[in-house]
């Protein structure tokens, strides 16, 4: 008795997670407010140029330089202590702060998802003793970490590939920005940690499973079954966590910042120009305020939108 | 239950020992040391300064001596501060660093298990959101931006409370709010997640089907669950707090110990670097311990052999 019926096309996982996402309206705004810093920031220097004549620094084109200057129509968020205008100055650090939550995530997504995966699917003693091994390196402050990497790959040391990296970005014979890409990279190398855990978590209840058997059947080597069957359906807990990398690379990169040991001058971030900001909070607070809050509501729709990613491709938490 | 806990003291022993291992190595790595400066110094004087330091030895000589002396506890002579054991440094920081670091604890569970507990009994309701809302500006706001600007409302608007200064209750209040800021909203949202999957389990539906009433039922049953996660987080949360937190001792002017490791950390004065990351790792591995045992009382069901 086959009644006669329409094929329905079944929702796929990243169409139906899609349509969660849009449903929580938290994280379209996150999504949305993102989408406009991040539009602001790659084109924002140059409409100001145009409208203002300032170039990126924020130094006016007649070099007339008003320090400490509070916001007014000219200078919407005021000018810093050496006169520059904050407004470029924080179109301009935002770039490297959200160049900073890019690149470090990536770095710390490529270690610690390879990583967590190998050791994941060889089993055994070798995923023990690579766990152990993570447990050692979270027991050791990050910042001390950071501050070796820093030290010795630093100055005539950079690796030519960090260095070919800043080039493209930044043009030739930069050694201030090729000392943050550095800096970029020394974030991502200790960030990986906890994402190595989440995906090998994933792949040990993944490997079982009979696609991975029909895999090896076939004849599919180590490297192909890890990177290609079980990588790419480990991908909702990577991308949820990635997600949530974004925001705490990018505090911890304005905490080195804070210390002095972050973005160096000339190159500014918003955790570098919060931290100038601070000296003169009593007098000139929106040297402090505006970096700050800027920061502030980017991270907080980064966090918003890492939630809303984790209920949508996670239907199994949908229910709180 | 008495071997589980003397089994897990025992391996605190080796586990710091690695990190201290670990944390040496990386030091080594890094070129440098901490005699060195921009002006280069005379090969006989440097000569002079390794053999008083036992720097022309060999590195596992040296590591050896290293290990020796930490094993007995004396982690040596700082090289910045000169005539101070690192174990007077730490014992001489650390208070300042655990007074604000206890009360920003105390205050953060106060405040995050408040607004948990609202938010998962009121479930999409607007305590709900708000809350959230407030946990994850919490979350967001870097804490070098909320100290100033709490600073610069309460301390230099309204005169409230001194902006720096270490003595007096007052002078605890804003380090203690921006200190506690992050782990509040941490703890709001740990404590939400973990009472609305303890509400929805069977041991709850007795509970209710034997009649007791909801004030029994959540302060009874449903919290003792409900805050697992928070216990969990507990552990490390309380020793990075009480060996200080960087930021809040640079804003407000407190001589607590996280600026003295960075600053440690900076000056390559290993004995110090060395003394603190052991302390550390003790303290978290000590309260990791606390935790799993109360993890016993919490939930009945879990058991130790």
């Amino acid at each position: 008795m086959a009644e006669p019926q329409e094929i329905v096309k079944g929702a796929s996982l990243w169409g139906d997670a899609w349509k969660r996402l849009l449903k929580n309206k938290l994280a379209v705004f996150g999504l949305v407010v993102l989408a406009l810093i991040g539009l602001l920031v790659v084109i924002g220097p140059t409409i100001l140029f145009q409208v203002t004549g300032f170039t990126a620094d924020g130094i006016p084109e007649d070099g007339n330089l008003i320090k400490s200057f509070p916001p007014s129509l000219l200078h919407p968020m005021g000018t810093d202590e050496a006169g520059r205008d904050m407004l470029a100055r924080v179109l301009q650090g935002g770039r490297i702060s959200l160049m900073v939550g890019v690149i470090s995530t990536f770095v710390s997504l490529v270690v610690g998802v390879s990583y967590g995966a190998i050791a994941g699917y060889l089993g055994g003693r070798i995923d023990n003793l690579m766990m152990r091994i993570v447990d050692m390196i979270y027991a050791i402050p990050y910042i001390l970490i950071v501050i070796v990497l820093l030290s010795v790959f630093g100055g005539q040391n950079t690796p030519r590939w960090i260095q070919f990296f800043s080039e493209s970005v930044g043009g030739a014979g930069n050694q201030g920005l090729s000392q943050i890409f550095l800096l970029f990279f020394a974030l991502g190398l200790v960030s990986w940690l906890t994402m190595a855990r989440v995906v090998r978590g994933q792949i040990l209840s993944l490997k079982n499973q009979e696609f991975v058997l029909a895999a090896k059947a076939t004849g599919v080597s180590t490297f192909g079954i890890i990177f290609r069957h079980l990588v790419p359906n480990a991908l909702g807990p990577v991308i949820v966590y990635a997600t949530l990398t974004v925001p705490s690379v990018m505090l911890t990169e304005a905490f080195l910042s804070y210390l002095g040991l972050g973005v160096q001058a000339p190159f500014a971030s918003w955790g570098s120009l919060a931290s100038d900001g601070i000296k003169n909070i009593a007098i000139f607070p929106w040297q402090l305020i505006f970096p700050g809050v800027t920061m502030a509501l980017t991270l907080f729709s980064l966090n918003f939108l890492g939630d809303g990613l984790r209920d949508a491709l996670d239907p199994q938490t949908r229910k709180f | 239950m008495l071997s589980f806990i003397l089994r897990r003291l025992l391996i605190i022993i080796p586990m710091a020992l690695l990190v201290v291992t670990l944390t040496w190595g990386l030091i080594r790595i890094a070129p440098g040391n901490f005699y060195s400066s921009e002006k280069k110094l005379p090969p006989a004087i440097e000569e002079n300064i390794k053999k008083k330091y036992g720097l022309d030895k060999a590195w596992y000589e040296q590591y050896g001596l290293m290990i020796l002396r930490i094993v007995q506890l004396d982690f040596g002579d700082s090289l910045k501060y000169q005539g101070q054991t690192v174990n007077e440094i730490i014992a001489r920081h650390l208070p300042y660093s655990a007074t604000i670091g206890i009360f920003a604890y105390l205050m953060a569970l106060v405040i995050g298990l408040a607004a948990g507990i609202i938010a998962a009994l009121r479930q999409n309701s607007l305590w709900d959101y708000g809350s959230m809302a407030l946990a994850m500006l919490g979350l967001s706001v870097p804490n070098f931006v909320f100290g100033p600007i709490l600073v610069l409302f309460f301390g230099l608007g309204l005169y409230l409370f001194p902006p720096a200064r270490w003595g007096g209750f007052s002078a605890l209040v804003l380090p203690v709010i921006t200190l506690s800021a992050i782990y509040a909203a941490y703890i709001a949202r740990l404590t939400r997640a973990g009472m609305l999957e303890v509400m929805r389990s069977d041991y709850i539906r007795t509970a209710r089907a034997k009649g007791l009433d909801e004030k029994t039922i959540l302060l009874r049953h449903a919290l003792r669950g409900g805050i697992i996660p928070v216990v969990s987080f507990t552990g490390p949360a309380l020793a990075g707090l009480l060996a200080g937190t960087v930021v809040v001792e640079r804003v407000f002017a407190i001589p607590g110990l996280g600026n003295i490791f960075i600053q440690s950390v900076l000056n390559r004065d290993e004995p110090l670097t060395l003394g603190i990351v052991a302390f550390l790792s003790i303290l978290i591995m000590v309260f990791n311990l606390v935790v799993d045992i109360s993890y016993g009382f919490l939930d009945p069901r879990i058991r130790y052999e």
